[in-house]
């Protein structure tokens, strides 16, 4: 496989799922804000720009913190470059670029995607907000499928592995902003407002049910991060994440006989979270071990790149 | 596809009716007795029917993606080439008179190409002018005295046809560059087989899903010596903001190569090579779908940072084959155009069995006399200019247009050419209110490897859309059609 | 003449690159009037040359490097024997006939101004050739400094001073109004390069007059080619003749410096 075709594909598959986080990031902000039983306003707003690292972006903007103006730039802004239809115009430009790596299914369900945007200036109020990110992760979804059923080749591996360092990123950005935000000093802990905000963090990542299911005792926040930390059952956790990067990578090296840096560093990171308890984590410093983990899946990106010569 | 200025009006519309391809010219009561058949079905096949098979054939290239339109347009993802449900057919002896012509006209292409960038004998033997060839900037010095393989130079070639009567083909512009549209030929056949079964059970068409092989064929044959048994073959297009990318990525996909941007490829040491995720892999033959100013920046367009560094070297040094070659634009040039039949003459002995449209020659002083005298029934035309552009249609000038083109003419005669308008035949075409006749053109197209010439039993037929009108350009409301050639009566013998 | 020459080209990178592939044109050929006692060309890092001939039958070598690298030294070094010349050069390799050389270039195009200079020039097309041949040189100081490559002949008559490279250009743009074949050509001269302050490959012009073949003249100094002139590359413009056409793969700038020296060895005389 060309290397640029490899590079492209990976791409697509972390753009797809930066934009796919995004969509689902907007959403459980509109119900915390606009939905819950106290609105949680500006800050929510505010802790949705933090995540996706653009609080300076949109304070050049000039515009308010509010819903109209946030929902706008996650979404629409074309100037945004973390905005959802900037990292589908990106992820259709790779698939466009791999047209022939691609099935047909996949290929229409980036362009339908794109579709949704086009000549759309505005994604209206909360409810036209939700259809909106709601159509965005259906077609996501679709793409998903689409590429569980592509032939287990090369290909897909390269997309899969794309979305796998994307989803590790964005899922220990938003636990490390969120825990932060709602953990203020002197404030009750599993008080109403934090109700609301620890089940926008699990909409966030699709983990309401998963949720509900592993843990018997109500919303804490340990158990919260635990799940999100440790259990590899939820798909977008830390641990499946780290799982998921292995795998594919080893299906890779079997498939193309590469194995190398990539591999090494994505095992160590597994061994590594088999003996995390996300407890003692909590107890020895959460901000720490997530922007350690931050960058560590930053240099097994730039290991990837080197021993898939991605790059010259 | 690439533009192409319209070709000219019709003067005697009014007067005479076009030639017909199924009805002739005796008007829709008598069609032409081989075609009496497809004459029925236009007939009997309610237009409603047409329409709906023609939306389904369109509605699948949607699907496809078979566009043509500029990338980042909004409608990008909607625009297609209109087709045409109604075929276009060639009779079998029709057919094999073109390819005879065809074949001998790609022949002569070939050996002047291979001429007059070596010893150039046709200039020497006064031929052909000196400057016509040399001081033409289709002609690149930078590649004389190179050799590509077997001696082909233009492996691909996209020959446009008019059709003016029951024998009157007539050879428009030769296309020895990077010719498109063949995806076009490919993709409408796929659409007539799922939506006009019944036509292929009346006749006996014959296929042209042959051609990548063919074509796959011809490209491993022209290999570098040094390529071994199985020579590594990739399609280069300048990337997927090009116009025509759907057919690059269409014809590698069809031909199971590697779709490569200049980016993806390496010259070391006079050997091309592909990027890929394990490494360095030899290149051998590059089917090129950029611009020969887009090869290579040292010796090109060095300000070009989309070629490959070192391409030339690794051809000059008979590492890599090059389909088409560099520098076949001068065997396409509008001015050398207007001697095929002294090029054909002189490098097979003998006439040119598909004759040009009367060209007159601007340079020659009795040309320029005659062509001043009738610039209103005129096409005058820049010799390099390309998309309509420095073109006068006499019959549809205004006085003033006409007064102020004279007037360049006289100051620089050297760069015009002058044809007459010629009655482009009909065919019946799927309109608004039923079948009406439609003007078309032709392109079949041509290989050369190393055994040899092959026509592609069909090609690409481009139709105006536009009653009376006579512009067949996609970005002009043309559109495509099928193109059937009949098989001969005599059972095909099978190897 | 017995002439030494050492030519040394120097690139320095801002930033290491990942690659560098370069053509050059730094070889003289044999021909009736030059022949090439030695010559080599030495490269101070790891590189791969490959020996070839381009489309106007100039010896190229193409310079393959692996990165990272930060800067490149070519250094070339050679003997040369000139012999007497009438101004015409005989035996060179011509795979192009001279009608070809009539054609302008973007860098070489006459603009109004230039065609009305060269239209000045009367008489048999020699005579043309000889009075433009010292006309440039009486309309424009010769200037030493460092060319530019992009200026076009048009625009390089618009200034007041020229450097060798666009006093040749401008000539071959002059010739050809005349209906003249002219080329550039790039090489080296034993004054020239000696008079300059920071000596570069020297440019000058030929122009084929019918019935007697290439002529060459040096527009910079009024005098047509002698024995101190070693012949290296020619093309339609500077561009074509050019010692080194480079590309590489990596960002920041570049510094180029070139150094040339010629000079005249004892025991050449014939």
């Amino acid at each position: 496989m060309l290397s640029r075709t490899a590079w492209s594909l990976y791409w697509l598959g972390r753009y797809i799922e930066r934009a796919d986080f995004v969509a689902r990031l907007v959403e459980a902000t509109v119900r915390l804000d606009a939905l819950s039983a106290r609105p949680a306003g500006e800050a929510a707003w505010a802790s949705a720009l933090t995540v996706t690292d653009s609080e300076e972006a949109f304070a050049a903007t000039g515009e308010r913190l509010s819903q109209q103006f946030v929902a706008r730039f996650l979404t629409l802004d074309a100037t945004n470059p973390g905005s959802i239809v900037r990292c589908l115009d990106r992820a259709r430009d790779n698939a466009r670029a791999v047209r022939t790596a691609l099935t047909r299914e996949a290929w229409t369900s980036i362009n339908r995607a794109w579709l949704i945007f086009n000549n759309r200036a505005s994604p209206g109020g909360a409810a036209a907000t939700l259809n909106l990110v709601e159509a965005v992760k259906a077609e996501t979804r679709g793409f998903e499928g689409a590429i569980h059923r592509m032939m287990r080749n090369q290909a897909s591996w390269f997309i899969r592995l794309g979305q796998a360092i994307e989803r590790a990123d964005n899922t220990a950005r938003l636990i490390d902003v969120k825990y932060h935000l709602l953990l203020p000093e002197g404030e009750r802990v599993g008080g109403a407002i934090d109700r609301d905000q620890w089940t926008t963090i699990l909409q966030t990542v699709s983990a309401v049910t998963a949720y509900r299911w592993l843990y018997s005792e109500g919303l804490r926040p340990g158990d919260v991060i635990d799940l999100l930390l440790a259990r590899a059952e939820l798909p977008r956790s830390l641990a499946a994440t780290t799982e998921e990067a292995v795998e594919i990578l080893s299906a890779l090296g079997k498939r193309t006989g590469l194995q190398g840096e990539a591999d090494r560093m994505a095992r160590m990171r597994q061994a590594r979270m088999a003996k995390t308890r996300s407890s003692e984590v909590i107890k020895s410093g959460l901000h720490q071990y997530l922007q350690a983990f931050i960058d560590e899946n930053a240099l097994l990106d730039a290991a990837i790149a080197r021993q898939f010569r991605f790059t010259h | 596809m690439e533009p192409r200025g319209l070709w000219g009006f019709d003067v005697t519309m009014g007067k005479r009716r076009a030639f017909d391809e199924i009805w002739g010219t005796g008007g829709r009561r008598r069609p032409r007795k081989e075609l009496a058949e497809l004459a029925r079905w236009i007939e009997a096949t309610p237009a409603s029917e047409l329409s709906r098979r023609q939306h389904a054939a369109e509605a699948a290239f949607r699907q496809l993606g078979i566009t043509f339109a500029v990338y980042g347009d909004a409608d990008a993802a909607e625009r297609i080439i209109p087709f045409d449900i109604v075929p276009r057919v060639f009779l079998a002896d029709e057919w094999a008179r073109l390819s005879e012509g065809l074949v001998q006209r790609v022949e002569a292409i070939n050996a002047f190409l291979d001429d007059v960038y070596g010893e150039a004998r046709i200039v020497r033997e006064g031929v052909l002018p000196p400057d016509l060839v040399f001081g033409n900037p289709q002609f690149r010095p930078e590649i004389a005295g190179m050799k590509p393989p077997h001696h082909v130079w233009a492996h691909i070639c996209g020959i446009d046809l008019v059709r003016t009567g029951p024998d009157q083909f007539w050879v428009l512009e030769d296309n020895a560059r990077t010719p498109s549209g063949v995806s076009y030929m490919l993709e409408n056949r796929e659409a007539m087989i799922r939506l006009c079964p019944e036509l292929f059970r009346s006749f006996r068409v014959a296929p042209v899903d042959g051609y990548t092989d063919m074509l796959l064929q011809t490209m491993k044959s022209v290999a570098p010596p040094g390529a071994g048994s199985s020579p590594n073959c990739v399609v280069l297009t300048p990337g997927h903001y090009n116009s025509a990318y759907y057919e690059h990525s269409f014809l590698a996909d069809n031909l199971g190569v590697e779709l490569v941007e200049a980016a993806d490829l390496v010259v070391d040491d006079d050997v091309v090579w592909m990027r890929t995720i394990a490494g360095r892999v030899k290149v051998d033959v590059i089917y090129r779908r950029v611009d020969d100013d887009f090869l290579d920046p040292l010796v090109f367009r060095p300000d070009s940072m989309l070629g490959v560094p070192g391409l030339i070297a690794a051809y000059a040094a008979g590492n890599v084959t090059i389909i088409n070659a560099p520098g076949t634009g001068i065997a396409d040039d509008k001015a050398i155009y207007s001697y095929m039949p002294e090029i054909v003459r002189f490098y097979s002995g003998e006439e040119a069995k598909l004759p040009i449209v009367r060209t007159w020659r601007c340079r020659e002083p009795d040309a320029l006399e005659y062509v001043l005298d009738h610039l209103d029934e005129l096409v005058v035309k820049l010799v390099d200019g390309s998309g309509g552009y420095g073109m006068l249609v006499g019959p549809t000038a205004s006085d003033e247009e006409i007064a102020n083109f004279r007037a360049a003419l006289v100051a620089e005669p050297h760069r015009y050419i002058a044809q007459p308008t010629l009655a482009l035949s009909t065919v019946p075409t799927l309109g608004d209110k039923g079948v009406v006749p439609r003007h078309v053109d032709f392109r079949p197209f041509v290989l050369t490897g190393a055994s040899g010439v092959q026509v592609v039993p069909g090609g690409l037929t481009r139709v105006a859309l536009r009653e009376g009108s006579l512009v067949v350009n996609s970005s002009q409301g043309g559109g495509t059609k099928d193109s059937f050639v009949l098989l001969g009566d005599e059972p095909e013998v099978r190897a | 003449m017995r002439l030494s020459i050492d030519h040394l080209t120097r690139y320095r990178f801002s930033q290491p690159q990942a690659r560098i592939v370069q053509l050059l044109r730094l070889t003289p050929s044999d021909t009736d009037d030059q022949t090439i006692v030695s010559w080599r060309i030495d490269v101070d890092c790891d590189a791969r040359l490959r020996e070839g001939r381009d489309g106007f039958g100039n010896r190229t070598t193409m310079l393959y490097i692996d990165g990272p690298i930060t800067g490149i030294e070519i250094a070339v070094a050679g003997e040369v024997l000139t012999g007497e010349v009438d101004g015409v050069v005989k035996g060179t390799l011509e795979p192009l006939p001279p009608a070809l050389f009539a054609r302008s270039t973007d860098l070489t195009r006459a603009d109004a101004a230039i065609a009305a200079f060269a239209a000045a020039a009367r008489g048999a097309p020699r005579a043309q050739l000889e009075s433009l041949n010292t006309a440039f040189a009486k309309r424009f100081a010769l200037s030493h400094a460092r060319p530019d490559h992009g200026l076009t002949a048009a625009e390089a008559f618009a200034r007041e001073t020229a450097t060798p490279r666009d006093m040749a250009q401008m000539f071959v743009a002059a010739a050809r109004s005349l209906g003249l074949p002219a080329r550039y050509v790039s090489g080296h001269c034993l004054t020239c390069e000696r008079e300059a302050e920071r000596p570069t490959t020297h440019g000058w012009a030929e122009a084929h007059v019918e019935g007697e073949g290439w002529i060459g003249f040096d527009p910079s100094f009024a005098r047509p080619i002698d024995q101190t002139y070693v012949r290296v590359a020619c093309g339609l413009d500077a561009a074509q003749a050019a010692p080194v056409a480079g590309s590489r793969l990596g960002a920041g700038r570049e510094w180029l410096d070139v150094d040339v020296q010629v000079e005249r060895m004892n025991g050449g005389e014939q």
